[in-house]
């Protein structure tokens, strides 16, 4: 048949490449910096203490690292290895250039846009989707455009067969719009601030059911789809079983979406949920080892390329990575090993197994090779990449240990009792001072990690350099023949499947959303699964300002609000959490992890005027503290111009102002305003310092107006029975 | 297990026959594609697997811009 030429698009290949490594650079910069907050929390407070800077604290500099690597990092380095092996894969050149460009700099705008409105404290708060709603609309945008592309590439291809790389891809492209767009249903208030249709338990179980396969869909689906086109390629050989990759793909994403729960064993969720997650999770070890044995034995017979080959160096301990952590995530979904894992720096240890090792030595891997065929040349220095290689795996081991003995001597502390019943460490921050050591050495790991990354960066500058700017490479191959869309005689089933992309891909849909639907839909539909609590009441203005600058603050990066049915729990934050008492919690803050104690019953624990302490110097009250300092709650003057339309807008959502609550929410607001300042005022030391400051209109009485209602609801239920 | 999810579900009519017909389908489903898988003919998935390895087609390079 005539053969037919075309172009390689190689620009946009090399456009992520650039971005990606940028990116990483920068995420992981700030990756170090926060874990440099951790021992030293003063950092960052350049002009002194009183004068820190709003939009460098902890809590808003946490989700910038994590959206960074995650979306900015890993995902210009998908999109790098997606649009490489697809055009080679299908035979074409991408569908078409325009969109592919939109594509690259709608991304690159997003994470721009990322980057100033997580520091500015512009957050919704839910882990891993932060992005205000106008940001989110955009994320979406992209997406379909990226969408478009891909299934026209794939409508246009030259190869009738679809490899499995491929399938993974389109996997990924369905599941992250699905789960993107139901996590981030809000109601806007106004242009940046939002409040999360869902509330309480539901709103977490959706939550997690995004976050978990954020990880899933967006840190391995695609992942694994680059491996099953790389690994090969590099190694030269074919996949170790091409059978077994196809029974990988359709268990992983079939069995992938309903683990989502296991985020939340011992929380408020209904237990049947939580059982649902951790059924499925011990099932995903099947596909998750599977992949990795496919992966690994794809080198059999090649182990000696191995020594030579410093991409392959990367695939190994990247596939080997993937496999520990897949094992660990299956292990951390069993009820007794979560309730010692959960909450602690063991959980950042393994995700930290997961991003460093899989994600950043795949992505690593690739851009070297990458390299050396976009430019046309040789690698500049293999030295340099042996050396990059040598320290990342350093930085992965010095990173993750320290973090998983930091994790059990942290939990095993929270959990010692003297013989008389009370707690050995009855002070949370003695738990926390123990393992300030682990935490500095988790920032050598960092470093380390860092150190060889901006080697990688080097290598690939000079390799650019001494190699020829070809942009597009002319290859050759025949159309595709026009056949049948029925199965032709002798053609198996899933052959016919695969050529089917349409079909395949609502088969894809089909089994990625059966699982979510099973956890979602009883949750919202069945009313038994939050039993409603009478003495639960909505936020009072002051206090709703309050838990709004508690979001802006990210305090749930560090805090959680949910009390786990423990002894060691109950005795010290107290009655543990009830699903009921987050009804009116637009949206759910109960944290993934505790760096402090659970605030969940802070309320009415300390008065006014400790949180105000606490506030402008933690170590004032807490010696030894690694919070960071607020002193710009006391200066800055409370905004409370939205809070008409905050309410209002809560209302559409479903709690229950009255019209009534909403005239007069502004003069409840100054009234409950004026009595936190008249408690602050019966210190003289306060009286003495900010008496004349006016501070019943600053932000830190909101604040303190939301922290004193922490869990209280219950405590007056508690009183309204025992007076029955 | 069952106890946790028909509590919570009861006031469904038949609820009781939802875990066995979600137990059937997925066995059913997997059972179908790992037979299905097995069957796939061995010429098929060697030249599957071989499209990484023959995808790199070009001929000559040359800067068209």
């Amino acid at each position: 048949m005539e053969k037919e030429q075309f172009y390689y698009d190689n620009k946009i290949i090399k456009m992520f490449l650039w971005a990606t490594i940028l990116w990483g650079v920068v995420g992981m910069l700030v990756g170090l910096i926060v874990a440099l907050l951790f021992v030293f929390p003063g950092l960052l407070e350049f002009a002194g203490s009183d004068n820190a800077i709003s939009w460098l604290s902890f809590g808003r500099l946490r989700p910038l690292h994590t959206n960074a690597v995650i979306f900015a990092f890993v995902g210009n380095g998908i999109f790098m290895g997606i649009y490489y092996s697809m055009q080679r894969l299908l035979k074409t050149r991408m569908f078409n250039d325009v969109l592919s460009r939109i594509h690259f700099w709608g991304w690159q705008t997003i994470i721009v846009a990322a980057a100033i409105t997580l520091p500015l404290g512009l957050t919704s708060s839910k882990e891993y989707a932060e992005l205000e709603w106008p940001i989110d609309i955009m994320v979406v945008l992209i997406w379909v455009v990226f969408g478009v592309n891909m299934i026209g590439t794939i409508l246009k291809r030259r190869q009738r067969h679809i490899y499995v790389a491929i399938w993974f891809y389109i996997a990924t492209l369905i599941t992250v719009a699905v789960l993107y767009i139901f996590n981030n249903l809000e109601m806007p208030i106004t242009g940046f601030k939002s409040y999360s249709v869902y509330s309480g338990v539901q709103d977490a179980l959706v939550q997690w059911w995004y976050g978990h396969n954020a990880v899933a869909f967006f840190l391995t689906t695609p992942v694994l789809g680059l491996m099953y086109y790389f690994v090969p390629k590099v190694a030269n050989r074919p996949v170790y079983s091409y059978r077994l990759s196809i029974i990988h793909f359709w268990t992983l994403i079939f069995l992938y979406i309903w683990a989502g729960p296991h985020h939340l064993l011992y929380t408020a969720l209904p237990e049947w949920a939580q059982n649902l997650g951790t059924v499925f999770s011990v099932m995903l070890i099947f596909p998750s080892w599977g992949g990795m044995i496919n992966g690994l034995l794809t080198l059999r017979g090649a182990w000696d390329k191995v020594r030579e080959n410093p991409v392959l160096k990367f695939f190994v301990v990247a596939i080997t990575g993937y496999g520990m952590a897949t094992f660990e995530g299956p292990m951390l979904s069993f009820k007794n090993v979560n309730a010692i894992g959960h909450y602690t720096d063991w959980i950042v240890g393994h995700v930290h197994v997961g991003a460093l090792a899989w994600n950043g030595f795949m992505i690593a891997g690739i851009v070297y090779w990458l390299a050396a065929k976009l430019w046309k040349t040789e690698l500049y220095s293999k030295k340099l990449a042996n050396t990059h290689f040598w320290l990342g795996t350093l930085g992965i081991l010095i990173y993750a240990i320290p973090l998983y003995i930091a994790g059990f001597t942290q939990a095993l502390m929270w959990k010692d009792f003297n013989p008389d019943g009370t707690l050995v460490y009855g002070n949370f921050l003695e738990t926390v001072t123990q393992i300030i050591p682990m935490y500095a050495m988790r920032a050598v790991g960092g470093t380390l990690y860092l150190t060889g990354f901006l080697i990688l960066g080097y290598n690939i500058i000079m390799t650019a350099k001494q190699g020829s700017p070809v942009e597009d490479e002319l290859a050759e191959a025949a159309p595709l023949k026009k056949i049948t869309g029925g199965r032709i005689a002798g053609e198996g089933f899933h052959t016919w499947l695969e050529r089917k992309t349409v079909l395949f891909t609502i088969l894809t849909t089909v089994a990625v959303l059966i699982g979510g639907l099973v956890e979602i839909v009883p949750m919202i539909l069945v009313k038994s699964n939050v039993p409603t609590i009478t003495s639960v009441k909505p936020y009072s203005p002051l206090e709703l300002e309050g838990r709004d600058i508690y979001i802006r603050e990210g305090c749930n990066n560090c805090h959680s609000q949910m009390i786990r049915p423990f002894r060691s729990e109950v005795e010290r934050y107290g009655e543990y959490s009830k699903a009921g008492e987050f009804v009116y919690d637009y949206p759910f803050l109960w944290g993934s992890k505790r760096t402090g104690p659970d605030v969940h019953r802070l309320g009415g624990k300390y008065n006014d005027n400790w949180h105000f302490n606490h506030m402008i110097d933690p170590r004032s009250t807490s010696p030894g503290s690694i919070m960071p300092r607020y002193p710009w709650l006391v200066k800055n003057t409370l905004n409370a111009s939205d809070l008409e339309a905050k309410m209002k807008g809560l209302v559409i959502v479903g709690v229950p102002y009255t019209e009534e609550d909403i005239q007069g929410a502004k003069a409840a607001l100054v009234a409950q305003a004026k009595e936190i300042e008249n408690n602050l005022r019966q210190d003289p030391e306060y009286v003495a310092n900010y008496g004349s400051s006016n501070i019943q209109t600053k932000e830190i009485v909101a604040l303190i107006a939301y922290l004193q209602r922490l869990g209280t609801d219950i405590k007056a239920e508690g009183n309204e029975t025992a007076l029955k | 297990m069952l106890k946790f999810i028909k509590h919570n579900l009861e006031g469904i009519d038949g609820v009781e026959i939802y875990p066995i017909i979600s137990l059937l389908l997925f066995f059913i489903v997997f059972v179908s594609m790992l037979i299905f898988v097995f069957k796939l003919p061995k010429r098929s998935i060697e030249e599957k697997s071989q499209l990484p390895l023959e995808s790199d087609l070009t001929i000559n390079e040359f800067n068209h811009e």
